[in-house]
């Protein structure tokens, strides 16, 4: 077993080193020449939460219904931005780095790859908000805080997907970029991030259970489920079946294997078509 | 193949694909979907049907003019462009030197650079650890290393660069493009001594470039590729023979053009006189020229009397003025004054052939007899070429007898 982490280790030596040293860089250059620096990776999401948390839950009065909703909003912003993040740095990262494609030989997915641990990085300094607004807030730490893990990798695995099919689209089509922009929007109010599904479910039982199977939506209810309360509505509550989690695990994996196909065919001519 | 190629290049030929109107946006897919899969795409043929072994331990050179496809081939041996049609295998690690300080980063201190860097060219934080303190000797920047680097002069950054990649780069195979050589005279030689260095650990490095006195110097071995082709392969002095014989003619129309462009510029004085005409009686002076001949004419302005003095001097390449003489120094005795009717003087030297090969410019000035005025100084006024088998790492070569007695 160690002798095949090693021929692993040999194999993808020099994508280890590269990904280790763009990561880093990429934290140190973040924030160089703001004032606050990091504090901006916390300040961010935490902004948004404030706006979206005086506007929909001081004045429309949405969640009231669901315990410590302060938290499970800001929940569920962590982990969209984190999407957002992960697929913006993705999208541009090949034509970003022309420079470099066109003077090294380098494996292209460390760039996009990179990217998107840069975001982890800041996921996990998210988190740590998001763990001190629930002592804040009063909610309970229990085990099932433990599923966050394999939510996360199937949050990580899916994001990279996107990213990577955006990163090798982007390189022919300029237009991308726009597109994206667009379809993140629509996906922000199209996933229940703001609003608690319940509130779909009140009018349309169906549309809430159609919503539920995006990924993203699946990924961030449960999260709540486990992490903040059980009154979320998620794929087990709606369906009673637990089967039909093999719909978005089916679309991320959809994903995963048509980016990867799409990027490996694609990468060996990025040099000369950025 | 046999077990000390290193290098082997088969077949390779490179197609540009140059679509006129490019699919860069969706529209244009949708617009005109078959001008975008068909139609008017232009295929230029970069490489045809290159082959070549590079063995161990062996400095091969990669001549050609610009755009003959050098770089192209460079660069798909670097794996950063897919051969069209054919294979290249290499054997071992590929440090490819296209270009100095890939990846620098103007917001990150030097420090952090030299990590990036090495990074890029594969080496691990432990492998730069054990070299950091040579990289920073080398390029001579102790006190500059937790500066940002756009604080840098660029002097500085090259130095930087170039030390990141010689101190780091014991690789097997080195690729260097020509671009290596540029900066100053200092900087050259330091480039010069690693490729000495090179040639005496043995490495296996392929050298592209069109300075055939570095060629000569250096390679063993030389292709020379014209029009994406390889038209000679051999030693690299036979190489480059071909090279000059091949494209002299050319060299020469492009300095003439020059020339003419920069007629009656780079005049400058107080006046009164105007030189004219500056010609050598060769263009190209080989080793088989043991002097070669200046001449020009001096024409005076209307009222201009009284006795001058005239003289010129060389300038290489580089702009470094190699010699020069006026009449009164080389011992004329007459003196030099104008005929009241034709007001013109022709004057003439004879230099023997003491330079380098390169590129030269002749830059003549008159003075008044007492020096108190110049009179004036032409600034690249003619230009000539050298190309000699005999070349030193100096400003001038003077023809040295050597004796063992």
């Amino acid at each position: 077993m160690k002798h095949v982490f090693l021929t692993i280790a040999q194999r993808y030596r020099y994508s280890i080193i590269l990904l280790q040293q763009l990561v880093v860089t990429d934290f140190k250059l973040r924030y160089k020449g703001s004032f606050l620096g990091y504090v901006w990776t916390l300040l961010r999401p935490l902004a948004l939460f404030v706006i979206l948390y005086v506007v929909f839950i001081n004045f429309l009065r949405v969640g009231a219904d669901i315990p410590h909703f302060a938290v499970y909003l800001l929940f569920g912003i962590v982990l969209w931005n984190y999407f957002i993040e992960v697929t913006n740095n993705g999208l541009s990262s090949i034509v970003g780095k022309g420079d470099l494609m066109r003077k090294l030989s380098f494996p292209r997915y460390v760039i996009v790859i990179a990217g998107s641990f840069s975001a982890l990085i800041n996921l996990g300094i998210n988190l740590i908000v998001v763990a001190v607004f629930m002592v804040i807030n009063g909610v309970p730490f229990t085990p099932d805080i433990l599923w966050l893990i394999p939510l996360i990798v199937e949050l990580f695995i899916f994001s990279l997907a996107v990213a990577f099919l955006l990163s090798a689209l982007y390189v022919k089509f300029r237009d991308i970029n726009y597109i994206w922009e667009v379809i993140l929007q629509a996906g922000f109010y199209a996933t229940p991030i703001l609003y608690p599904l319940s509130m779909v479910a009140d009018r349309s039982f169906f549309a809430a259970k159609i919503m539920v199977l995006n990924p993203i939506a699946q990924i961030i209810q449960d999260a709540r489920f486990h992490v903040v309360t059980q009154k979320t509505d998620t794929i087990s509550t709606m369906f009673h079946h637990e089967y039909v989690y093999l719909i978005p695990l089916v679309i991320v994996g959809v994903f995963a294997v048509v980016s990867v196909i799409y990027f490996k065919k694609k990468s060996p001519g990025f040099a000369e078509d950025i | 193949m046999t077990d000390d190629i290193v290098i082997h290049v088969d077949k390779v030929s490179k197609d540009f694909r140059l679509p006129h109107e490019k699919v860069d946006s969706i529209k244009s897919v949708f617009v005109n979907p078959f001008r975008a899969s068909g139609g008017r795409i232009e295929v230029q043929h970069a490489l045809k049907n290159i082959t070549f072994d590079i063995k161990k331990g062996e400095f091969f050179g990669i001549v050609g003019r610009n755009g003959s496809g050098k770089s192209t081939l460079l660069k798909i041996i670097a794996g950063i462009y897919q051969p069209t049609k054919g294979t290249v295998n290499v054997t071992g690690r590929l440090v490819p030197f296209i270009e100095l300080g890939v990846g620098f980063n103007p917001e990150l201190t030097g420090r952090e650079n030299v990590y990036l860097n090495g990074a890029l060219m594969g080496f691990s934080v432990n492998e730069v650890n054990d070299k950091y303190h040579a990289i920073v000797e080398f390029a001579e920047l102790e006190r500059f290393m937790d500066q940002k680097l756009k604080n840098y002069s660029s002097g500085m950054q090259v130095r930087l660069a170039f030390s990141v990649a010689t101190v780091l780069a014991e690789s097997d195979v080195l690729l260097i493009d020509e671009v290596l050589a540029v900066g100053d005279a200092d900087f050259q030689r330091k480039c010069f001594d690693y490729f000495k260095k090179l040639k005496k650990d043995k490495k296996t490095v392929i050298f592209v470039s069109h300075d055939m006195g570095a060629v000569r110097e250096y390679c063993d071995r030389a292709i020379l590729i014209d029009k994406s082709e390889i038209v000679f392969s051999g030693t690299a002095n036979a190489t480059a023979k071909e090279y000059t014989r091949l494209f002299l003619p050319d060299v020469y129309e492009a300095q003439q053009s020059e020339v003419k462009k920069v007629q009656n510029k780079g005049k400058w004085g107080a006046g009164g006189i105007d030189i004219q005409n500056v010609t050598t009686n060769k263009k190209v002076y080989t080793q088989d020229d043991e002097s070669l001949t200046i001449k020009y004419a001096i024409k005076a302005n209307k009222g201009f009397n009284g006795e001058i003095m005239a003289g010129f001097a060389i300038k290489n390449g580089a702009g470094e003025l190699l010699c020069g003489t006026n009449n009164k120094i080389v011992g004329y005795e007459g003196s030099l004054v104008f005929d009241e009717n034709t007001r013109v003087l022709h004057v003439e030297w004879i230099v023997p052939n003491i330079f380098n090969e390169g590129n030269y410019s002749v830059e003549p000035a008159v003075d008044s007899i007492d020096t108190s005025q110049l009179l004036q100084w032409w600034d690249d006024a003619h230009s000539f070429k050298v190309v000699n088998d005999y070349k030193t790492p100096y400003p001038v070569a003077p023809r040295v007898q050597f004796l063992k007695r």
